[in-house]
């Protein structure tokens, strides 16, 4: 009896030890020569949605500038569902690796933060803090930047952008669009095949259902809490009777959805619909901006306000090249980086940064910016409804799946 | 028998000698004699035994992950979807193929159709997915061609593709599968005795049902096997049916990796004993085809007997040739598009061209070509080589034996071809994982090998066995040695089907997409890995530079394959003229 | 016992306990030993006992001497005996002077190899055909340069498989005394498999006839 308790404690007591000395191992953001000493010459595998070519040019012009100020290699590893990224670093977990692990980098949020964080599959210091250039993100007056589908970030991941569910549509073709949800309901009966959202878990589909079953409920806070303290199916049951009414009257008949934003903006091209969607709201006038989409596409939200959140980046556990992988973080903060971002030709995603924050230099970057004409302005974009509780989304898509995903 | 001496007499009684001339092989050679065992046999198998333990246990008892697999939406519609696809797009290859022969066996039909085909048997099947995609889909280039005819303002909405009955996915693999079989009753045709269809039109039989009446089951026993290894991949395949398939639910095969990718580890196990399914499924489609295969020939038998001659079947053939010629041209016109998308800028429905052109996709620094055809034509030239070489010693090792490669090694190459790849490789890349050896090149090119020797092997074998021996046993008793007889004599001569192996072992390589993706963890991705993640977005003028360039690569390498041999021998007509006595077999 | 020449003595060859043939003859130096007999009666056989390419089915027991030496268990190239069969079988990589240096001995080097290569083409009436392709010569000229190869290696002895079976009737006579005039002037004993009576009475030797009740 005795022997076995020994037994336990030596190996607790072991465990701890190897614990610290994993710890000891990792860089310290604090001591921020020693990270850029350590990350010169890493090879940074960032596992990033691979979606979209603009997105896809920015990462690599990252890489280029990484490359030539640190020294670091950056490679874009092009996922198509981030949820993939958590299984493999769970394998690698599971296989008992505690480095040279194959993710260093992650693009992140939400339901998938959580569950890395609730998995013990992130780096378990917190670190995105202590980066010299979060001290110019706004976290004071962003509180989408300090929870993430209200998981409290910790410290564990580190901002690069903000989000704004918007849709957007031709008005060429539709001079008024549906600003209500009763008024989207009408529209997609009266033009059938017109309209669709993507298939849940693309995190575009998952969050149209959100924004619908947001303008929905009754009580919006019983969603900012985990599902298990909700009675989901009576919570959720309005959801369900608006899309199974509109089902019938989308795109295809709803046999087939859209793949994610990137298909929606196709079909949008290819006039097979007349509403598209989005995160982004600077994706019409950068799509615009690329020849995309005609001149005449313009933004719009609904009248209940939109969802807004931000996306993140993270470092696993067993990274390979964490020093690496903190210097990109600390590099997607920096002004030149993030104004870059938020340049509708390049992209057009909305920056963190608190533009007070900023030295002259920075704030002549974001004055240089234009905003074309499919943006919303401040005034336009209405109000920011918070992601529900990220335990919701799982639920969501699982529901969706079970009515929808099953298709005749 | 006894001799007839007409010699000088000799004296001395004749010492008892018992002597093998050929000597044993040297060891450097046995090497390779478990090779196929080594490279194909094992890691197929492997992959397969692992996935069991992890599609039996958990701790809801060991038949909880079907359980759970059984649970998850409309997996049943998938498993459905996953026969009736195989079967139907292997039924359609094997009709096809059979009637075209029948009616056009022996005639210029078949040397200018088998010119037409034999570059699409390099495209790897995504790029002709996504061609036929821009083709046939509402959108498409067809569509545009009828629109204005229709009065269609805008693509109609038509369920022409990622239909929920996977029609669409059956076109797209007869497609594919169809100039494979093509190609296979090219090879096995000259077996057949072609006096058994005169006879037949003799008797006063029509042209098609002469040929299926007198020649087809000879032929049919000869390309059964391939037709095997058509369903196989018909019922399993990932890649066309994430572009073509049904999405909701998707074919088996392409919510196997979806319930893998999930982080949730019931769905996992889940996902393992999908692979189990998938294997039954496999097998039961076959066992199908087989069953049909017994029904069909007694239904043959008694109709074959009853006389009927179909003389008049003048219309049937022109119809058979139409159809074939477009099964065919859908993947030219396809590649065509594929081109065009990738350098438009703006492309509205129902323009029938770009109204603006770009460079973008192929210049932007996003698309990341250079590494992608780097990363794409390193693995293809190392797999490809190394295959080559294994084939080689493999091939010389059995001239010296004078058997073949060790017991079961026949049907040790043909395991990859019958085992559905998502079980396997899915199994490999946990055990890879396991070991620490996922995620590098070597492990990647080590499973590309899987699928490449085989090609390699069965290709060259062909040549190998034709060369005329005689050419070595000259080489020999002038005084060269078994090593230096084949490095100089029977490899020089035999560069141009080395090459061709080369070049076939290269685009096998480049068309892996499952083997890329698992076993390099996503962190080596290749143009095919790159052109199939974008089938989930839209980015059609991406799609166009990465599937095109995927179905160039081989297109490439069998171009130089070709030229090769015309400019090393170019002084040397026996090996670079018109007539290329290949096989050494000259008169 | 042993002198110059081929000698096979009571040479047998089986295959799973039938004896196909049994041979007991010495060829000497300079001299031609015609073989015939139907097709199936191991003419080809016994021909690939002697050079030493018999597939290891076969059992051979007996003796097979060359010069004084046993051939039995020597790998073929150790041998030195030289093939002729009835097609020329030039390797169609090589030019004909290759062919030719090809068959040479390992101890003539550099540019005394393109000179010996010379020199065995102008005795066949060949010169300046060293740089030629095979493929573009005629049926008479593969034949004398197959020739030329084989002597090239030095043999100690020559074996011919119907050597000139597939040559027209005109040529036939010319290569043929070319053939023999060359084995003679060497002094090689050469065993000739044939089917044609004509090269056996113009091979002046013995006729071993194979496979007939005896």
């Amino acid at each position: 009896m005795f022997a076995r308790v020994f037994v336990r404690f030596a190996a607790l007591v072991l465990a701890v030890l190897a614990a610290n000395l994993a710890y000891a191992g990792d860089p310290d953001p604090k001591d921020w020569p020693s990270v850029l000493a350590e990350a010169q010459g890493q090879t940074v595998y960032w596992y990033a949605w691979g979606g979209a070519e603009n997105i896809n040019d920015y990462i690599s012009w990252v890489g280029e500038r990484v490359k030539a100020d640190y020294g670091v290699n950056l490679e874009q590893v092009k996922v198509s569902e981030t949820a993939s990224v958590v299984t493999r670093v769970l394998s690698e977990k599971q296989a008992g690796r505690t480095d040279g692990g194959a993710v260093d980098l992650v693009w992140i949020n939400g339901e998938n933060f959580k569950a890395m964080k609730d998995a013990g599959l992130l780096l378990s210091s917190p670190w995105s803090t202590d980066l010299p250039n979060h001290a110019l993100t706004d976290f004071e007056n962003k509180p989408v930047l300090g929870r993430d589908f209200t998981e409290p970030v910790d410290g564990l991941e580190s901002p690069w952008g903000t989000a704004q569910f918007t849709f957007y549509y031709d008005s060429a073709s539709l001079p008024e669009p549906p600003r209500t949800l009763d008024a989207l309901q009408g529209y997609i009966h009266a033009h059938p095949g017109r309209f669709t959202y993507a298939a849940p878990p693309n995190f575009i589909g998952t969050t149209f259902l959100k924004q619908v079953l947001l303008g929905l409920v009754d009580d919006r806070s019983v969603l900012s809490r985990p599902v298990g303290q909700a009675d989901f199916d009576a919570v959720t049951a309005p959801l369900w009777a608006w899309l199974a009414d509109v089902t019938p009257d989308l795109w295809r008949s709803g046999a087939l959805y859209a793949a994610d934003t990137t298909q929606l903006k196709t079909l949008l091209a290819d006039d097979e619909i007349d509403i598209a969607m989005t995160f982004n709201p600077g994706e019409a006038s950068s799509a615009i901006a690329d020849g995309t989409l005609p001149d005449t596409v313009r933004s719009f939200v609904l009248d209940y306000g939109s969802i807004g959140n931000a996306h993140f980046v993270a470092i696993p556990f067993d990274a390979n090249a964490k020093a690496g992988a903190m210097v990109v973080a600390n590099f997607l903060l920096s002004p030149e980086a993030q104004a870059r971002k938020a340049d509708e030709s390049i992209w057009g995603d909305p920056t963190v940064l608190a533009y007070q924050k900023l030295d002259a230099g920075g704030k002549a970057l974001f004055d240089a910016l234009p905003r074309g004409a499919a943006t919303l302005g401040p005034d336009q974009s209405g109000a920011v409804l918070n992601e529900p509780d990220s335990s919701w989304t799982d639920a969501l898509e699982a529901e969706w799946a079970r009515r929808f995903g099953a298709a005749r | 028998m006894r001799l007839k001496r007409n010699g000088p007499a000799v004296s001395e009684p004749p010492a008892k000698v018992t002597a093998k001339a050929t000597g044993a092989p040297p060891i450097y050679l046995r090497f390779f004699s478990w090779s196929a065992i080594a490279l194909v046999f094992v890691p197929a198998l492997a992959g397969t035994v692992y996935m069991f333990p992890m599609a039996f246990g958990g701790e809801g008892g060991w038949l909880q992950p079907f359980a759970t697999l059984f649970g998850v939406p409309g997996i049943w519609t998938s498993i459905l979807l996953s026969l009736w696809i195989g079967l139907v797009a292997t039924a359609f290859s094997v009709a096809l193929t059979s009637l075209f022969f029948a009616a056009f066996a022996q005639t210029r039909a078949v040397s200018v159709l088998s010119g037409l085909i034999r570059p699409l048997l390099a495209i790897p099947h995504a790029a002709a997915a996504f061609g036929m995609l821009f083709l046939v889909a509402p959108s498409g280039f067809l569509m545009r061609l009828v629109a204005p005819l229709l009065g269609f303002q805008h693509p109609p909405d038509w369920l022409l593709v990622n239909d929920p009955a996977g029609l669409s996915l059956a076109a797209g693999l007869a497609l594919k599968e169809t100039p494979f079989l093509f190609f296979v009753v090219l090879a096995a045709l000259p077996q057949i005795d072609r006096r058994l269809t005169i006879t037949a039109a003799t008797l006063g039989y029509g042209r098609i049902w002469g040929f299926l009446l007198s020649a087809f089951p000879a032929l049919y026993v000869q390309i059964r096997l391939p037709i095997i290894a058509v369903i196989a991949y018909s019922t399993s395949s990932v890649d066309m049916a994430m572009i073509l398939g049904p999405q909701l639910p998707p074919v088996l095969s392409v919510q196997i990796p979806r319930l893998m990718n999930d982080p949730d580890l019931s769905l996992r196990m889940a996902a393992s004993a999908g692979a189990i399914v998938q294997l039954a499924i496999t097998a039961l489609a076959i066992g199908v085809w087989l069953l049909g295969e017994r029904m069909a020939i007694s239904a043959f038998r008694s109709l074959s007997t009853r006389g009927f001659r179909l003389r008049g079947d003048g219309a049937l053939r022109s119809a058979i040739l139409v159809v074939s010629a477009w099964t065919f041209l859908v993947t030219y016109l396809g590649l065509g598009l594929l081109l065009l998308w990738s350098v438009a800028a703006s492309w509205r429905f129902p323009d029938l061209f770009p109204s603006h052109f770009t460079l973008d996709g192929w210049l932007s620094p996003g698309s990341d070509l250079i590494s992608l055809v780097w990363r794409s034509v390193a693995l293809g030239i190392a797999s490809a080589l190394i295959a080559m070489i294994m084939a080689v010693g493999a091939l010389e090792l059995e001239y010296r034996r004078g058997r073949p490669i060790a017991g079961g090694g026949w049907l040790s190459l043909y395991l990859p071809l019958l085992l559905p790849q998502i079980v396997f490789v899915s199994g490999l890349s946990f055990l890879f994982l396991s070991l620490g050896w996922d995620a590098n090149i070597f492990a990647v090119a080590a499973v590309h090998l899987v699928f490449v020797f085989p090609y390699v092997y069965l290709t060259l074998a062909a040549s190998w066995h034709h060369f005329d021996r005689r050419y070595l046993d000259i080489a020999r008793s002038l005084g060269k040695p078994p090593f230096m007889a084949l490095v100089e004599v029977r490899l020089p001569i035999l560069l141009a089907p080395l090459l061709t192996a080369c070049a076939l072992g290269f685009a096998v390589s480049i068309a892996q997409y499952l083997p890329t993706l698992l076993i390099g963890a996503g962190r080596l991705p290749t143009l095919t890995t790159e052109a199939v993640a974008l089938s989930s977005g839209g980015n059609r003028r991406l799609i166009g530079v990465y599937a095109l360039l995927q179905a160039l690569l081989p297109f490439i390498a069998f171009a130089l394959a070709g030229l090769g041999p015309r400019f090393v021998w170019r002084n040397r007509l026996a090996l670079s003229g018109p007539v290329r006595e290949i096989s050494g077999r000259s008169a | 016992m042993t002198g110059k020449g081929l000698l096979l003595d009571h040479l047998c060859v089986s295959l799973h306990g039938q004896s196909l043939f049994e041979v007991t003859t010495c060829v000497k130096p300079g001299e031609v030993l015609s073989i015939m007999g139907p097709s199936g009666s191991g003419k080809s056989t016994l021909i690939n006992a002697i050079i030493g390419l018999l597939p290891s089915v076969f059992a051979l027991t007996g003796r097979i001497e060359l010069d004084g030496m046993s051939l039995i268990g020597l790998p073929v190239e150790r041998r030195r005996v030289g093939v002729l069969f009835q097609d020329p079988l030039l390797f169609p990589h090589f030019s004909v002077g290759q062919n030719i240096a090809f068959g040479l001995p390992r101890s003539i080097k550099g540019k005394a190899r393109d000179e010996a290569v010379a020199r065995l083409l102008s005795a066949v009436e060949l010169e300046g055909f060293a740089e030629r392709d095979p493929f573009t010569l005629s049926g008479g000229q593969k034949a004398r340069v197959a020739l030329l190869r084989v002597l090239a290696a030095e043999p100690c002895a020559l074996l011919l498989d119907e050597p000139f079976s597939k040559l027209d009737p005109a040529l036939r006579q010319s290569v043929r005394d070319l053939v023999f005039a060359e084995t003679r002037r060497r002094e090689l004993p050469v065993l000739m498999v044939t089917h044609d009576r004509d090269d056996a009475a113009a091979a002046g030797g013995g006729v071993l006839h194979l496979g007939e009740a005896g």
